[in-house]
């Protein structure tokens, strides 16, 4: 008890002194949100045209599935009994968000995900069942449901039917990432998360941390490719990205300015929380290094002709910056909203364990299982044009 | 393939796995979630039967009253008036049922009384506390105090 109280300045009720959610709810919008962010990059392509950014098409689909299928995870560590979270699904709570979300998160993996990239890549697939022998023909034999027709008038189907998907998946990934706000916003005992603007702002902050991811995955992939970078591809990415990210700033600016004109009875605590206990993980890393700076080099290469390599560089740089600034957000919102106490009387701080069920280093993995089942589905569905036996290019 | 399914062969296929998928979903579901469920809330029916068959422990106030009819007369109006009585004294069904052969023992106040009124600054101020070592020494509580209308002898 005596080294829990440590960590308790002023007065906290017996209840808010160790927090309940801790790193690994941190990672869940995280996550989540790359998965949102992700898919609208890759509808810009699909649905809008946008011919500039096609290289990172299928990429993005691939990001986005791999983060989808890591997304539940920390939920699973969080939770005592894992095993008890498929009741969501035989017993949903129709009062429940989090059940009801349930539905969402298999509707988005299975209908929109899974058969969007089905669809685009149904003709690579059938390509690589007649090309391939022993097991990895028999996988892309089931992959292809054992359907060999690629006809011009079966992939246009493909291509109508994926068209349609795309753009029912646009406000299938805005609900899947604006419910992760929602979740938060709508909390409304707690003044740090109880605001209707909290699932726009996770919305746009998902979409600015999809793309950014994107774009490094996409330039990662090039470079250890050893291919050249599609600049033309790259910047119209940042382009969007800082565009983006312009929205996501103004109504995180919003949010801010109308708590500080509104400054209701939660404001004296808030405010001095910000300056205390989270001034470096909000105002330098979020803020400053997560979203000023990245937003300043995005910025400047539309006002200033810089070299390609320059460029580069800065994308590089401000996309690394943005993820930051992203993660400091969900770290902020997440961790901030359980270190004051209801009483506005005290606060208390986060012990972060390191080899525990929801310590720093499963957090870690996490992080990086994502990338290891994208470098799988990369290798199984690979994004880019492949050099054919006797087939030609495809892809 | 032929005919209308010619160039959708493949979609059919899709659509007979998800179709699979989602009746092997029912299926579970329908093996899994218990008989009884949802009948009369989002929880299942016989629970309220597995709860009844649980063994009693606890008689309830108005069983302790029936007998200890001074204690009630005691009590009223005192600021322990609306305490149950097996707060303080356990669980007692057992004397219930058999009044003269399982008596209860008597709580020890330093133990007892303490558990609330041990001074801390979590509760209320009104509430009466007291730094118990500095209040008494290691005599009982009740030697002052009278625990069923607590106030001074």
């Amino acid at each position: 008890m005596e080294s829990v109280l440590q960590s308790v300045q002023g007065f906290m009720y017996p209840n808010e002194v160790e927090l309940q959610w801790g790193i690994l709810i941190v990672l869940y919008p995280f996550t989540t949100g790359l998965v949102a962010g992700a898919f609208i990059l890759a509808s810009l392509e699909r649905v809008f045209n946008v011919e500039a950014v096609k290289p990172t098409y299928r990429l993005a689909l691939l990001t986005a599935l791999a983060f989808l299928l890591v997304a539940p995870l920390p939920l699973q560590l969080h939770l005592g009994h894992p095993e008890r979270s498929l009741e969501m699904y035989l017993t949903p709570h129709t009062e429940s968000a989090m059940a009801m979300f349930g539905f969402v998160y298999l509707w988005y993996l299975m209908v929109v995900l899974v058969l969007e990239i089905w669809l685009d890549y149904r003709k690579d697939i059938v390509l690589m069942w007649r090309e391939s022998s022993g097991p990895t023909r028999w996988l892309y034999g089931a992959m292809a449901l054992w359907s060999d027709n690629i006809s011009p008038a079966s992939l246009a189907l493909d291509d109508r039917i994926g068209r349609a998907l795309t753009v029912v998946g646009i406000p299938s990934a805005f609900l899947l990432h604006g419910y992760v706000g929602f979740i938060f916003g709508s909390v409304k005992a707690n003044p740090w998360w109880s605001t209707p603007l909290m699932p726009i702002v996770f919305l746009f902050s998902a979409i600015v941390s999809g793309i950014a991811a994107v774009m490094l995955v996409y330039m990662v992939t090039a470079w250890w490719r050893e291919r050249a970078f599609d600049m033309g591809c790259l910047d119209t990415v940042a382009r969007y990205l800082f565009y983006a990210f312009m929205i996501d700033f103004s109504l995180e600016m919003l949010d801010l300015i109308h708590r500080i004109y509104e400054a209701d009875e939660s404001f004296r605590a808030l405010d001095f929380m910000v300056h205390t206990r989270l001034y470096t993980s909000q105002v330098l890393v979020q803020i400053l290094a997560g979203t000023i700076v990245p937003l300043g080099m995005l910025g400047l290469v539309q006002l200033v002709q810089l070299s390609e390599k320059a460029r580069r560089r800065i994308y590089a740089m401000a996309g690394v910056l943005t993820l930051i600034g992203v993660f400091a957000m969900r770290w902020n919102v997440v961790i901030g909203g359980q270190l004051f106490s209801k009483s506005f009387l005290g606060y208390t701080s986060y012990k972060m364990n390191f080899a525990t069920r929801e310590g720093l280093l499963p957090a870690i993995l996490l992080l990086i299982l994502p990338f290891v089942i994208l470098a799988v589905l990369i290798r199984l569905l690979p994004p880019w044009k492949v050099q054919r036996h006797g087939a030609g290019v495809s892809g | 393939m032929s005919g209308w399914l010619k160039d959708k062969g493949h979609l059919a296929r899709m659509a007979g796995l998800f179709a699979f998928g989602i009746t092997a979903f029912l299926v579970f579901r329908w093996l899994m979630v218990p008989a009884g469920f949802g009948l009369y809330g989002h929880y299942r029916a016989g629970a309220l039967d597995d709860a009844g068959a649980r063994p009693l422990h606890y008689a309830g106030r108005a069983a302790c009253e029936g007998c200890h009819t001074d204690i009630v007369e005691a009590r009223q109006g005192s600021r322990h008036a609306r305490i149950g009585c097996e707060a303080c004294h356990g669980p007692l069904i057992k004397h219930a049922q058999a009044p003269t052969e399982v008596k209860p023992t008597r709580p020890d106040g330093r133990v007892l009384c303490v558990r609330c009124h041990e001074t801390n600054p979590w509760k209320p101020k009104g509430f009466p506390q007291v730094k118990v070592a500095d209040h008494s020494d290691s005599g009982p509580c009740t030697a002052c105090h009278k625990p069923h209308a607590p106030k001074i002898s």
